[in-house]
């Protein structure tokens, strides 16, 4: 099953890498990665979305874990989450087309960002399924480009990730 | 204080009580080779860099203490890459040192110019790259840290040559700050009552061990535990030195060429406490047909080997000296006195050593496994031994009566060909009082047989006991039994003279041919005070027995030529 993990790393060159070849190196399927800074420039936060079953996904977090960089690993995949991904879509739109493909995209509280000759570019942002389903209905339009930013997600309510870390370190000092 | 470039390296090591190191120079390193030129510290120049990273690793595998390791840029660099690996799959810790080209090159495929972190991050613990001098004490003190604490391992660091010259206002940090690296020391209290249940509930326990007990050194606790409750015990080859082998209670290794009474206890045991191992399949076999009737209790210091390989249901993660006290201490409490009757159980024991134990065909020819047997009765069990990889290694895990921690060097979770003579001067210098045998093949011995240059050099008195089969044995091995006898590329056409080898670096020689003169040569060999190079002319046709074909449950077993079980 698909899992999504929240994984705070300390913010050096190379962590990226460290994290992307562990998924490589132990054959783990991942499906989307997107990282930034959070709120503490020295420290990072990633989405990872994982694919695998509750052996693999254990060990996916137990290695994660061991990255010497990797400072907080959490499973979102049973909390109320806020979880979304920015899609940027080309469609191919003759004038005569363009009317029909904005009001899919309001619908879907798309904005239209570009607007070409013969082309015009939605933004759109939300959960996957959500981005699909308007994917789906842009596609016989003609599809130019397509790109995601990969999925971001927190979790509901007041906790914050790296408070927890802070918390952790202080108990673990006195 | 102010120090300059390479100084503060220097003085960074004698802060963490260096006394050691293992190296070759080149350009990108040619300013802290200046600087070594009158600094206090022993720097062992070996003949290849791989050489000097497997003499760090068994330097520190003798001693407990993190190896060290310089090497330059580029090619010197990636020289360590096989030594990185091989330390790393054994949980060794090493601190290694590669030069690497000026900031102001780097990315621009300069000179002897490799990515070193990029290409080690598999095969290392955590490494570094330190743009600026005033970074080097805080990463080297993360470093030792790093390597040696927690499941140690190797931890490289890449230094840019511009910042040799670069000077700082020295001073060495007294702590390190790694909020993401905090390994569990302390065994969960409730785990541990719920292990010292089990173990007094067991009929039919086994003990198996691995190289985490003496990573964690935990032996004694390991043998109070074996001894009191009187459970048998079984390692896995890094374990081997971990507890005694000709202790009442010894199983001898388990696995694909572990013992036959190892291999069926295990799988009859109700109960297997694993301690510091990681059930590599050379030990399982096919995992399902594993150890099927027990329930399994696995103590161990990295959370992720719990449950990696095999289901556990008793997981302890922590240190294994602590776990193996607070262990001990449980099992000494009242309400724990009431022992099952294990005696049926050590009863069957004896009954499968009796009836498969592990033997040769002494008749004939000289056997590779008297020429061990020798070597262990004559040292009593007391010496180091290192081995290279492959047949020669397996049956110096079978017969070498091992007696003491640190004592059987040998790599395992890699293989590594060409392993166990370097290491075996690593392991002389930090163990100089000891005597060091480096039990070869003369295959593993031709990978760096270079090496010899370097314990002539240093005076180092290790005895080499090549057993030359004239062959791959164990690829030749599983030729002969899984693949038709189609012995390709496996027995040598040619070979060099060893003795004259051996005769050129100015080392003692003596060919052994039959085996009423083994012992003689092992005593000679002994009594002289530098190194010895023994060339035993072994049966090629030998072949090591138990062994479990890849893929077959760990139960059944060849025994020999014929037999099967």
């Amino acid at each position: 099953m698909r899992h999504t993990l929240a994984v705070l790393v300390e913010n050096k060159p190379g962590v990226l890498a460290r994290i992307a070849g562990l998924f490589n190196r132990r054959h783990f399927n991942i499906q989307s990665l997107s990282v930034g800074e959070t709120e503490k420039p020295e420290i990072s936060r990633m989405t990872i979305v994982v694919e695998g079953d509750d052996a693999t996904i254990e060990q996916v977090k137990k290695q994660l874990n061991k990255l010497i960089n990797v400072l907080k690993v959490t499973d979102l995949t049973w909390e109320e989450t806020v979880e979304r991904e920015l899609v940027l879509i080309k469609v191919q739109a003759d004038p005569t087309q363009r009317a029909e493909i904005m009001q899919i995209a309001t619908t879907f509280r798309g904005n239209v960002v570009d607007v070409g000759q013969r082309s015009l570019t939605i933004e759109i942002t939300g959960d996957s399924g959500k981005t699909s389903a308007l994917e789906e209905l842009l596609r016989p339009f003609g599809i130019v480009e397509l790109m995601r930013t990969g999925q971001i997600t927190m979790a509901r309510g007041p906790k914050a990730l790296i408070k927890q870390i802070e918390q952790d370190e202080k108990a673990a000092s006195c | 204080m102010k120090y300059r470039g390479a100084q503060v390296l220097i003085e960074c090591l004698q802060e963490e009580q260096v006394e050691t190191i293992f190296g070759y120079p080149g350009g990108a390193v040619i300013d802290i080779y200046d600087t070594l030129y009158d600094a206090d510290i022993q720097h062992i120049l070996t003949r290849h860099e791989q050489g000097a990273i497997h003499a760090a690793d068994g330097y520190a595998r003798a001693s407990g203490r993190p190896g060290v390791v310089l090497a330059t840029s580029g090619p010197g660099a990636t020289n360590l890459i096989t030594g990185l690996a091989t330390a790393y799959s054994d949980s060794v810790p090493l601190v290694v040192f590669t030069g690497q080209v000026p900031r102001a090159l780097l990315g621009r495929d300069a000179f002897q110019e490799a990515d070193m972190v990029g290409i080690t991050i598999p095969v290392t613990k955590h490494n570094y790259m330190v743009t600026e001098l005033k970074e080097l004490p805080s990463v080297i003190k993360e470093a030792f840290h790093i390597a040696s604490s927690g499941r140690p391992g190797p931890v490289l660091i890449d230094l840019p040559k511009n910042i040799w010259q670069e000077e700082i206002e020295f001073s060495y940090p007294k702590a390190v700050h790694l909020p993401g690296y905090k390994p569990t020391l302390m065994g969960h209290h409730k785990q541990i009552k719920l292990a010292a249940k089990a173990i007094i509930e067991a009929k039919q326990p086994v003990i198996f061990a691995g190289g985490g007990v003496t990573h964690g050194q935990g032996e004694e606790e390991l043998r109070g535990l074996a001894e009191k409750q009187q459970i048998p015990v079984c390692t896995s080859l890094m374990g081997v030195s971990a507890f005694p082998l000709r202790h009442p209670l010894a199983l001898g290794m388990l696995g694909m060429h572990g013992t036959s009474y190892a291999n069926t206890a295990v799988t009859e045991c109700d109960l297997l406490i694993t301690v510091g191992a990681r059930f590599s399949d050379r030990v399982t076999g096919k995992i399902e047909r594993f150890a099927p009737k027990a329930q399994i209790i696995h103590i161990d210091i990295d959370p992720a080997e719990i449950g990696k390989n095999i289901r556990v249901d008793i997981p302890i993660v922590g240190d294994v000296k602590n776990i193996l006290a607070m262990l001990l201490s449980e099992l000494d409490l009242p309400k724990y006195r009431l022992i099952t009757d294990k005696s049926p159980w050590q009863e069957k024991i004896t009954g499968w050593k009796k009836l498969f134990p592990l033997q040769y065909e002494k008749e004939g020819t000289l056997k590779p496994q008297h020429v061990i047997e020798e070597i262990s009765r004559i040292t009593g069990g007391e010496a180091i031994v290192t081995t290279e990889v492959g047949q020669h290694q397996m049956w110096a895990a079978q017969y070498y009566g091992c007696k003491h921690p640190r004592s059987f060097l040998t790599s395992g979770g890699l293989g590594t060909m060409g392993f166990g003579f370097p290491a075996a001067i690593g392991a002389q210098l930090a163990q100089p009082e000891r005597t060091v045998f480096c039990i070869a093949g003369d295959g593993s011995f031709q990978m760096n047989i270079q090496e010899l240059g370097t314990i002539m050099t240093y005076d180092l008195p290790i005895k080499i006991a090549l057993l030359n089969n004239n062959a791959l044995g164990m690829v030749r091995q599983w030729q002969e039994i899984i693949y038709q006898e189609r012995y390709s590329h496996t027995i040598w056409e040619k070979a060099p003279d060893f003795i004259k080898i051996a005769d050129a670096y100015h080392i003692k020689g003596i060919r052994v041919e039959e085996p009423g003169a083994v012992s003689g040569a092992i005593e000679e060999a002994i009594a002289h005070p530098g190194s010895v190079f023994m060339e035993f002319v072994v049966a090629q046709e030998e072949n090591v027995f138990p062994m479990v074909l890849p893929g077959k449950p760990i139960e059944e077993m060849l025994l020999s030529e014929v037999k099967t079980i």
